[in-house]
């Protein structure tokens, strides 16, 4: 089984943690991870900002990245859904402009081999415990791309249940978008950041250590605004926790 | 262009002051949350809901792909029941049909009920023009209207009022446009619906002219149908006798089965009722009972336009049921009012600029007016897919507007950094380099300006994960055989925490 880790540019650039927590815990499971250094980023900021044509040499350069490997594994529910979602849609349009049928092939030929990290531990390897060990009270935000397009359904949650040491509390409101979506942190600062505190407050409330996401993105928003508050709750990883075992030299962070 | 709405602000302007508004902010999470909580229970009780959805989307698109045909057996069947069709391309010329039909009879006011279509085109302000007065009898729309306010919501027009909002409101307004409301008046929701029904009670005697407009219109009959909750809709359909209805072309169905599946989904999905409390249905006009004479204005206003975009038409199956305004987080914040237009969250970020076109600064805004959570497409009952059309939306203002000349050569920038690895991982090595420099707090300029407001900026790791991959895993799997955790050095772990 040839496994591509595709860390989304996000994890490579600021949550290499992240990214290290993926390699870490596919090996413990007896998966050997390859990463395709002529991966970048899928192109999502691009397209969902409106910029179609400006994200195709993205969608090229990730398909032929992953060229070749049976799985491609990404520890972002965002990204994932970007490329089963988004990619085919861009294929069928550059088809629809007269531009031939490559774009199509390509996203075609990628799409059924990526995996969200928790579809490949739960439907692909089968385990949902994991072996790992997280002594804290834990509190879990679907992220929406993960939720709603891709239907992870309780996958994270049943893995994260598993864990040992781990008391998992339900957050309030969960399923409510945390307000980070893309440049819409940006371009519409005043509601996105009205989203995020709600659901900081929502979290404080469970009186969780940690916040657990599978998509740094959103985690990156909701942490910002934790810092900015001082709010004593952790954004983490959820593949940095899975990661984690009692034989480690100290817990993950 | 419905002149109320002119002058507006941008979507992230006016939310960015709406967002501030505690009050609004409160009563717009009470009234969605307990709206949506319903729903979802209204909504589990069918079996066949996911059927019910699809067979909801496939008659209207089959419908939309024939919609000439459907108009024109439409209008052979209001004829032949007696009404009288007219065809209008635009909000002024449906106006000047209205307001010359009106004075035809020789009235200066007619009685409304809640109508979409005539908000669209600004006809109360129309009509006012030409000296004829318009009341609304809907309940929430006669508390818009008695406080000089626009409606912030499609199915509840008041939503961002509160009990108390509206007693200080009728007590203050109603004797300036009929009876007046009683000076002990509470704000006991009983008390105010009496006091509105005696308010209307005047209007509905007196008039001898209607406007409505239509959830749908079966074409084999040429059947109006209004769907309503409190009876008023039904009085203006019956008392007048000049009835005039207002419909949009896409609110054709074919059969009287088809409407069927829409008679379920509809009250469910907006009111999360079971089966709907007043649906009247009418077609032309019946000797002895109700309106003497009845005329249908068919309304394009930008609908022929959206029907000619593949991606974008799609908006046209909307029924006006507003679950998707209620399930999102961005309408619940920033209030109806912020999307410039009678058709707010999600369905007007999407309707309101293949309508209008995306020429106006507040039009080209609201595309964006989301975060792309998905919610407003997960409880649409007519499988409108919101997000598919808001980045399709995003990308015609991209590619039209001026404005967007800047981020398109930042993008194209950024997508030749990120096509060429190595310089990508060189621009990532620089990041770490300079990490210590970084702000974490400061205002910044542009983009990062927006940020930085209210966040703090993410902490730059001290090497990317390309560059530890390439320092401790691009090695045959032996040699690195042993190695620690994370956080072997020259990466130290601290100082990674983000």
């Amino acid at each position: 089984m040839r496994v591509a880790l595709f860390v989304t540019c996000v994890n490579d650039a600021l949550y290499p943690e992240t990214g290290r927590a993926v390699v870490r815990l596919l090996e413990r499971l007896g998966v050997e991870v390859d990463f395709p250094a002529a991966q970048t980023c899928c192109g999502q900021p691009q397209y969902n900002t409106g910029h179609r044509r400006a994200a195709e040499p993205l969608l090229r350069r990730t398909a032929a990245a992953f060229a070749g490997y049976d799985h491609v594994v990404a520890p972002s529910g965002s990204c994932v859904a970007m490329v089963r979602d988004g990619y085919p849609r861009m294929g069928d349009r550059a088809r629809a402009e007269g531009r031939g049928d490559a774009l199509a092939a390509a996203a075609a030929a990628l799409v059924p081999r990526v995996r969200e990290l928790t579809e490949f531990l739960v439907d692909v390897l089968g385990v949902t415990d994991v072996g790992a060990y997280y002594p804290h009270t834990v509190t879990y935000h679907p992220s929406c791309h993960g939720l709603r397009t891709l239907g992870l359904g309780d996958r994270p949650l049943r893995l994260l249940r598993a864990v040992r040491g781990l008391t998992l509390i339900e957050l309030p409101g969960a399923e409510e978008c945390c307000g980070f979506g893309g440049t819409f942190a940006v371009k519409n600062e005043a509601v996105s950041v009205a989203m995020g505190r709600d659901k900081v407050d929502h979290a404080l409330a469970t009186g969780a250590d940690t916040l657990c996401g599978a998509d740094n993105s959103c985690l990156m928003h909701l942490d910002g605004l934790i810092r900015r508050q001082d709010a004593p709750v952790r954004p983490l990883h959820l593949a940095e926790i899975l990661a984690g075992t009692k034989a480690d030299r100290r817990p993950p962070r | 262009m419905n002149t109320a709405y002119l002058g507006m602000p941008t979507f992230p302007r006016a939310a960015a002051g709406s967002v501030r508004d505690t009050r609004l902010r409160a009563n717009l999470t009470h009234a969605t949350h307990t709206i949506r909580d319903k729903r979802a229970a209204a909504v589990a009780e069918i079996d066949d809901w996911a059927r019910l959805r699809q067979a909801g989307k496939d008659i209207k698109d089959r419908t939309l792909r024939h919609l000439d045909h459907y108009l024109l057996q439409t209008e052979r069947a209001v004829t032949a029941a007696g009404g009288q069709v007219h065809w209008a391309a635009d909000a002024d010329e449906a106006n000047r049909i209205v307001a010359d039909l009106v004075r035809a009879t020789g009235e200066r006011e007619v009685v409304k009920v809640k109508s979409m279509a005539t908000q669209e085109i600004g006809l109360n302000e129309a009509l006012a023009a030409e000296g004829v007065a318009a009341y609304e009898t809907d309940l929430a729309e006669l508390i818009v209207q008695l406080g000089e306010d626009l409606p912030s919501h499609i199915l509840v027009p008041a939503i961002h009022r509160n009990r108390g909002e509206i007693r200080d409101l009728f007590r203050e307004a109603m004797g300036r446009w009929g009876r007046p409301a009683p000076d002990t008046l509470t704000d006991r929701p009983s008390d105010l619906a009496e006091a509105a029904r005696l308010h209307l009670r005047e209007k509905f005697l007196r008039a001898k002219v209607a406007v409505s407009g239509a959830n749908f219109l079966v074409a084999e009959t040429g059947t109006v149908v209004v769907v309503e909750s409190e009876g008023n809709g039904r009085m203006c359909l019956t008392l007048p006798e000049t009835l005039i209805s207002v419909v949009g072309i896409e609110k054709v169905v074919p059969t009287w089965q088809d409407l069927e599946v829409f008679l379920q989904l509809l009250p469910r999905s907006s009111t999360a009722e079971r089966m709907n409390p007043y649906t009247s249905m009418w077609a032309g006009v019946a000797e002895g009972d109700g309106p003497r004479a009845f005329h249908l204005v068919l309304l394009d206003n930008g609908r022929t336009a959206t029907l000619a975009d593949q991606v974008g038409r799609q908006a046209l199956r909307c029924i006006r049921c507003s679950a998707c305004l209620n399930v999102c987080p961005v309408y619940e914040r920033a209030g109806g009012h912020a999307y410039g237009s009678p058709y707010p969250g999600p369905i007007g970020a999407i309707l309101t600029p293949q309508l209008r076109g995306l020429q106006s600064d507040v039009d080209a805004s609201l595309p964006y007016a989301s975060s792309l959570c998905g919610a407003c497409y997960e409880v649409c009952p007519v499988a409108i897919d919101i997000p598919e059309v808001l980045v399709h939306l995003r990308e015609r203002v991209a590619e039209e507007a001026a404005g967007h000349r800047r981020e398109r050569a930042g993008v194209r920038a950024a997508t030749w950094l990120l096509d060429h690895p190595a310089a990508y991982a060189a621009a990532l090595r620089a990041g770490a380099r300079t990490r210590r420099l970084q702000p974490e707090r400061l205002r910044l300029p542009g983009a990062a300006g927006s940020w930085s407001a209210s966040r703090d900026l993410p902490r730059m790791p001290a090497a990317s994960f390309r560059d530890w991959w390439r320092a401790h895993r691009a090695r045959p799997r032996d040699a690195r055989h042993g190695e620690g955790g994370p956080g072997a050095p020259p990466f130290r772990e601290g100082g990674e925490a983000r």
